[in-house]
């Protein structure tokens, strides 16, 4: 069927910020689907409120919104741009949830608007386990046995069927928010309640437990003529019981025979046929129990999915591109296959090698979070490796990881019972648990008896360390004979020389004496049945290269590797915008990257592209092959920056701001005689090697102190320190966290209002091109903290000091390229705290604020480009407010305190834009799950220092209508200021008291702020959770207070307006 | 164990040589059994299925290369088995796993191997193979377990001595020397699968001409309600008929479809008698016994993932496929036959399916009982359960009719 022509004008949904359980795999889909789309000549309205994501970009779509995602702006959306039809299966859950309400709302029937891709009903069936249930039940499949619960006393009385361990679910959640398992009757309760209330229906599936089945994946696809293709299987490392996010996963399904394969493939036709997807990509989870094969579907998802994007990067085979095509009307075999270009895309992908996905943890940002893998997920982000066999793309995959792992590490386990309790119990360390059960002599099959994963995972993993302990026994002499079969089965060089007590280098010395060399073979769709025509390539130890470089001119950009808390989706966007500009520019690209998420790897963004870990040893390799004009180390975060020198020291030629350049502004002390070169002031500080001497520093400079290991990135292990107690502790938790470097220790700027600027200096020239104003004060970290642009408190005085220090700092530095600095603001002075000169996460949040695509000027920089002639001349100044909020994962970790502080824990970020600050805050509040009250009562609870502070905001609130409830402290001082407040009792003061009334629902809003010692945090702490877990705005800053009070009023003087970026960026008065 | 050296390390594997009569040599190690023979070099891109795939016949004279690396991995059992031995000539895998890890396995592929005297090598890159292979075309090999023949130009010697697949009969040696009846039904299955057609009340008598037949097959008419008699490929016409069939199955088998002696003329007087069905190498002996002709494919279908069309409807069946000939479809046209083209590969617009136009005749090129692959393709039992039926019951229906008109009976429980 030929493309339809009754609509014109498609409105898309985005999947919004980062969260755990939807990254940017969704940014990855979200822009195939739109390109796709605009070849086909549609006109494209968007609506997605994360700015670090290219979909967002304004070349993406035609009308691109970043604005709320709520039915108000939708509808508003929907007034201005009159699409004909809507898009709701490629924004993850968050779209298909503002699908569900824009219909329930009425606003898609009123409007005329056509669901395409998935209709209501086929969305509902899906998503509502009830309905689902019953679904599977009418074409004769299994489902867990199960019942719904809207209350503690249903989950007690369905228990009964099912059993304990029972499986709890939350309806309409994603990432599997708000689910667990109750291993025992006394657990039930809080589990429930837990899950009732993160559930946005209130209602939860009490599950019979399928623990230890086996878990196995299906990508299937449909077109509008009922064909149907299963694009790739998925089989899961870790059993039923581990959320597929947080387990190890490897395609194709290895340990099915065809027979048993055969029926979940027909089961999940079956299923796509019953819930009526009509066109599009859809996820089928099944379990399998291993000792009868017997079969149960576990939930399917009507949409493109996290495991869509790494079915496409596992076969190269484009999912959501396809899945646009469909739902506009074509079928399968109209679509051609873009790597054979000559097969259609009815088919299968059939493919000849292993894909290995490994995820990412964050736990150590996350103190007092419970670390054991469930049904619900925490991973926050995760690589993929791709080898000829399993235990060749798991090793590669686990140095992929950037955990410090070179592979299968002895972990620091000493007893033979704490290593077992990481077996029996899934947690992020139990591959080198096992790995270590192997080499202290446990059996696969005792493995397999307490960890149920299945035996073939586990003699490969036997195979892996019965081969290092061949490779440790083997005499010098010897050792080069044992290259090949190592490197065959994935042994990276750093894992050999600990291993042989070697240098890395000397192992690569080695090998390349012995001519031990990966080759890279093609990810082609077909098992090379047809000639690839997509150099999309992976390495491995093998005899043929089917690399085939040309001799263009050609640039390498090394990603960022898997996403983390501090490194994520804005990193890749830097390296998209880089192919980008560079492609356009008449160059080659070449692309290395591991995280199958991103945009980076589709394998038409760049020219080519190597799906390889970013390790030395594996950047050098590609580099031997391709030989690069340069490479671009600068765009990735940390990953690549960490590769600069090293890379440079082989010969790797780098562009851009030079290593040395770079490393003048990490160095503390190169970094200290450059400020004082050029007069510009930082806060005192020192380094410290050792904890006398950071003593000794600390107290030279005096408390409080901030004190961080060097080279880090979000902020890891960064902690302000009060006193000499702290300090202690602090040392010993730092020096374990970066052994190799020294601690740095600075005055800690208390009440400093922190500037955040993004610059680009061609060597001639700087343009800033925009300060942040952070809304949060120093001390909590600028990824955490939410900024506006322009500044919305600084004297023009101040900013021109910052622009004069910003142009002094590149030019000195000697930057080509991007460059960041971070200012604190004290006194109407400005310091330095610190000068990445590298893209930072807010390059794509500057870039949206003033119309110029900062990271491609910076690119086009880098290769020689002059300001002057790319036209970025000048500063701009954007006649609107761009406000960023930060996102938190708090409520996937019960238990951990929601207070900032200046190690980051954010995942994700939104962008509110307005004409005014107060709107555009308010916007960002909204987007970021923060939703603002207009009227209601405000339970404020302020430190003695900013009593005071809190008044004006509070009598801005009180004067809008607001109650106001205080504690004591406060109390007081409001009533002293004429603001009519009731007391309320702090936690300790007993009942009843804050959080009495919060849990009571007596609260809309709250303002907390509590002095850092931890006694007081800890008293404050319950009150914190409360709110998060009942969804209660909180500011824990002052700023944050006043700042969400002026965002009251404005939202209270009316409803808020929309506006798409192409129009704000047309407003943009521009220079000559 | 003292570790001196990778090969002696890792117990010991034995080497292995695949040559190919154009010089290429890989090199790798040794499982099966002990020994050196000589095929047609191909290979197969199925993901699962391996037994299948070295039970099936119609691999005969061949040396099949699986593209997927890890292999082995779920064993062998009794009930994947498509004949009572393999017949390939050599089995080429990347990795070979043998410790299996599936509850149906019962035993290691690489003994299974062994005790049918077929060589394999693993450890080599497959890819590269394939490729040379899919640029080059099919061509003939030795693959040489036998510790005492590893010396490489003698291989090549004997690769290039050996006879190519075209233009040999191989369909004897596969073919059963009397005629016997099946009665098993299809795998029983896993508790959870989605439901199946009911088995027919009524049965109709089929005589299947075994060209070296897939169990599958037989499996899947049993399911459809025919009472079979598995007759040898040299029966004749009268012998067949004397059985009083309703109706007459051809099967798949192996190698050339011209060089098959003596079905051809039977064939003919079949398909004017009875209502009659091919499968692969019968849907080719169909084709050219109406009077049409069969070209060598450079490297043929080999896999579980092939677009075949049914051109009636426009609906794609994934399919598995596995033929290194094909009907050539202009040569139809030339004869005086009213046969229509009712399927094609999507990918080179291979002919996979032919009907006649005024008799209850049609076959495909494919595999609609799988085995290893997808199970799209198997409404073509359906079909050919209805034309049977209908034409048992008196009707005149032809092939392209039933082809053009066919409505898919109900599943229970959708």
């Amino acid at each position: 069927m030929p493309r339809r022509d009754d609509i014109h004008t498609i409105f898309v949904i985005g999947s919004g910020p980062i969260v755990i359980g939807q990254a940017c795999e969704f940014d990855y889909s979200g822009t195939q689907a739109c390109k796709a789309l605009r070849e086909e000549g549609y006109r494209i309205v968007l609506l997605n409120s994360n700015p670090a994501t290219i979909m967002t970009d304004p070349e993406t779509a035609d009308r691109t919104y970043v604005e709320p995602m709520t039915v108000g702006t939708v509808e508003r959306i929907i007034e201005v741009e009159q699409p004909d039809a809507l898009l709701p299966t490629i924004g993850g859950q968050t779209a298909l949830n503002l699908t569900i309400d824009l219909c329930e709302a009425g606003v898609l029937e009123r409007s005329g608007v056509k669901l395409i891709g998935a209709q209501l009903d086929s969305i509902l069936k899906a998503e509502d386990r009830q309905q689902f249930r019953e679904a599977m039940e009418r074409i004769g499949l299994r489902v867990p046995r199960s019942g719904y619960a809207r209350s503690v006393e249903d989950a007690r009385e369905i228990v009964k069927s099912t059993g304990i361990p029972a499986i709890i679910r939350p309806s309409f959640t994603l990432g599997g928010a708000g689910g667990s398992v109750a291993m025992s009757i006394d657990e039930l309760d809080p589990l429930v309640e837990w899950a009732l209330a993160q559930s946005p229906r209130h209602e939860c599936l009490i599950e019979q437990s399928v623990l230890g089945w086996k878990e196995y994946e299906l990508e299937v696809m449909r077109d509008s003529a009922d064909n149907v293709v299963v694009v790739c299987s998925i089989e899961n490392l870790d059993p039923m019981g581990v959320h597929t996010g947080d387990s190890i996963t490897v395609a194709p399904a290895q340990t099915l025979t065809d027979r048993e394969y055969q029926e979940m493939r027909d089961a999940s036709i079956a299923i796509m046929r019953e819930i009526g997807v009509d066109t599009g990509g859809s996820n089928v989870q099944f379990g399998v129990d291993p000792a009868d094969g017997s079969l149960v579907v576990i939930e399917m998802n009507p949409r493109v999915s996290r495991s869509s994007a790494l079915a496409s990067k596992a076969t190269g085979f484009p999912i959501a591109k396809i899945a646009a095509k469909l739902a506009v009307g074509y079928t399968l075999d109209e679509i051609t296959n873009d790597i054979t270009r000559e097969t259609p895309a009815s088919f299968e992908p059939a493919i000849d090698y292993v894909v290995t996905k490994v995820p990412r943890f964050a736990f150590e940002k996350f103190p007092g979070a419970d670390s054991v893998l469930t049904t619900q997920m925490k991973s926050v982000g995760e690589v993929m490796a791709i080898g000829r066999t399993f235990k060749e793309s798991l090793q590669k995959a686990l140095r992929s990881l950037e955990i410090g792992h070179a592979g299968l590490e002895r972990p620091d386990i000493e007893s033979d019972a704490d290593l077992w309790q990481n077996i029996d119990v899934p947690c992020p360390g139990r591959l080198w648990a096992m790995a270590e059960a192997l080499r202290r002599g446990a059996t696969t099959r005792e493995l397999h008896e307490r960890s149920k994963i299945d035996p073939w995972f586990l003699r490969n993993l036997a195979e892996i360390v019965r081969m290092e302990t061949s490779l440790s026994a083997a005499a010098k002499p010897d050792r080069e004979a044992w290259l090949r079969p190592a490197k065959q089965m994935g042994f990276s060089d750093a894992r050999l020389a600990a291993l042989w007590g070697m240098a890395e280098g000397e192992v690569r010395a080695m090998r390349r004496k012995g001519g031990v060399a990966p080759v890279y073979k093609r990810v082609d769709t077909c098992a090379a049945e047809f000639e690839a025509q997509t150099p999309y390539l992976y390495s491995t130890y093998e005899q043929e290269c089917e690399a085939r470089p040309s001799d263009r001119k050609k640039i390498m950009i090394l990603g960022g590797g898997p996403n983390r808390i501090g490194q994520g989706i804005e990193f890749d966007y830097c390296c998209v915008h880089a192919v980008l500009a560079l492609r356009e520019a008449g160059y080659e690209t070449i692309m290395v990257n591991c995280n199958p998420e991103t945009v980076s790897t589709d394998y038409d963004t760049a020219d080519r592209l190597y799906f390889e870990p970013l390790t030395l040893e594996d950047v050098l390799e590609i580099v031997a092959v391709e030989q690069p004009d340069g490479i671009i180390v600068q765009y990735g975060g940390q990953t690549p920056l960490k590769l600069a020198v090293p890379l440079e020291r082989e010969g790797a030629p780098i562009i851009g701001t030079p290593p040395d350049a770079i490393d003048r502004a990490e160095d503390r002390e190169r970094f200290d005689a450059l400020l004082e070169k050029i007069g510009l002031e930082r806060p005192p500080g020192d380094v410290a090697h050792s904890p006398e001497q950071a003593h000794r520093v600390a107290d030279e400079i005096g408390y409080p102190v901030i004190v961080r290991p060097s080279y880090v990135l979000g902020g890891r292990a960064m902690q302000i320190v009060r006193d000499a107690g702290e300090l202690s502790d602090y040392m010993r938790f730092a020096v374990r966290a970066s052994p190799e470097h020294p601690v740095l220790i600075d005055r800690f700027l208390a009440d400093a209002i922190e500037v955040d600027v993004d610059a680009i200096c061609d060597g001639e020239r700087v343009v800033v091109g925009g300060i942040m104003e952070h809304i949060e004060e120093a001390g909590v970290h600028s990824g955490d903290s939410a900024c506006s642009l322009p500044p919305y408190s600084l004297s023009q005085e101040v900013i021109r000091k910052i622009v004069a220090a910003t142009h002094k700092l590149a030019l000195e530095i000697g930057v080509r390229g991007l460059m960041n600095v971070q200012y604190a603001v004290k006194g109407g002075e400005v310091y330095v705290i610190e000068v990445n000169p590298r893209a930072s996460r807010t390059v794509p949040f500057v870039s949206k604020a003033i119309g110029e695509p900062l990271a491609k000027i910076g690119a086009l920089v880098m290769v020689g480009r002059k300001l002057d002639d790319l036209g970025f001349r000048a500063e701009l100044e954007p006649p609107h407010f761009s406000v960023k909020e930060a996102v938190l994962p708090f409520v996937k970790f019960p238990g951990v305190d929601t207070l900032l502080g200046p190690e980051m824990k954010s995942t994700g970020e939104v962008m509110g834009i307005d004409s005014d600050f107060g709107r555009a805050y308010a916007k960002s509040q909204i987007e970021a799950g923060n939703g603002l009250p207009t009227h209601g009562s405000v339970l404020v609870s302020m430190r003695t220092a900013e009593h005071r502070g809190a008044v004006e905001p509070i009598r801005m609130l009180a004067a809008s209508g607001f109650e106001v409830i205080a504690t004591r402290g406060t109390a007081a001082v409001l009533a002293e200021h004429g603001i009519e407040v009731r007391t309320v009792n702090k936690v300790h003061e007993g009942s009843p008291h804050t959080v009495d009334l919060i849990d009571a629902g007596e609260v809309d809003l709250v303002f907390g702020t509590v002095d850092a010692d931890r006694k007081a945090v800890a008293d404050s702490f319950a009150m914190r959770r409360a709110a998060l877990q009942r969804g209660i705005p909180y500011c824990t800053t002052l700023a944050a207070a006043r700042a969400s009070a002026a965002a009251i009023v404005e939202l209270r003087s009316g409803s808020i307006g929309v506006r798409s970026l192409q129009e704000i960026h047309a407003r943009i008065q521009r220079g000559p | 164990m003292t570790a001196s050296a990778p090969q002696t390390a890792a117990a010991a594997p034995r080497s292995a040589r695949l040559a190919l009569a154009d010089g290429t040599i890989y090199r790798g190690t040794a499982f099966g059994a002990e020994t050196a023979l000589d095929g047609e070099v191909v290979f197969n891109t199925s993901m699962t299925g391996y037994q299948e795939i070295i039970t099936d016949p119609s691999y005969a004279g061949q040396i099949v290369t699986m593209t997927y690396t890890q292999i082995g991995n779920v064993g062998v059992n009794p009930a994947d088995e498509e004949s009572h031995r393999p017949f390939l000539r050599g089995f080429v895998v990347k990795e070979l796993f043998d410790e299996p890890s599936n509850y149906r396995a019962r035993g290691s592929l690489s003994a299974y191997l062994a005790e049918h005297g077929v060589p394999g090598i693993a450890g080599l890159d497959t890819r590269a193979l394939v490729r040379r292979i899919r640029d080059g075309g099919a061509q003939v090999a030795v693959l040489s377990t036998d510790r005492a023949l590893q010396d490489e130009a003698e291989l090549v010697r004997r690769a290039r001595r050996a006879p190519e697949l075209d233009g040999r009969d191989l369909v004897a040696a596969v073919s059963c020397e009397e005629p016997y009846s099946w009665t098993e039904g299809r795998w029983e299955g896993i508790l959870g699968q989605p439901p199946r057609p009911r088995r027919p009340d009524r049965t109709l008598r089929l005589v299947a001409y075994d060209f070296g037949v897939k169990r599958n097959i037989l499996r899947l008419l049993v399911e459809h309600g025919f009472e079979i008699v598995v007759v040898p490929a040299t029966t004749s016409a009268a012998d067949a008929l004397a059985l009083e069939p309703d109706a007459i199955f051809l099967s798949n088998g192996p190698g050339d479809p011209a060089a098959v002696e003596g079905v051809r003329e039977n064939v003919r007087e079949l398909s004017h008698r009875k209502p009659l069905f091919g499968i692969c190498l019968g849907h080719q002996i169909l084709g050219l016994a109406l009077g049409g002709r069969t070209r060598k494919l450079k490297f043929g279908h080999h896999g579980g993932n092939q677009p075949g069309q049914d051109l009636a409807t426009g609906k794609v069946a994934i399919c598995a496929e596995n033929h290194g000939y094909a009907v050539d479809a202009e040569s139809l046209d030339s004869v005086g036959e009213s046969v229509e083209v009712t399927h094609k590969n999507l990918n080179d617009g291979t002919v996979e399916g032919l009907a006649h136009r005024e008799r209850p005749v049609f076959s495909v090129q494919y595999h609609p009982e799988a085995s290893p692959g997808p199970h799209d393709a198997a409404y073509f039992f359906a079909r050919f359960r209805q034309m049977a039926e209908r034409v048992a019951d008196g009707e005149l229906v032809t092939g392209a009719e039933i082809a053009r008109g066919w409505t898919p009976p109900v599943t229970e429980g959708s």
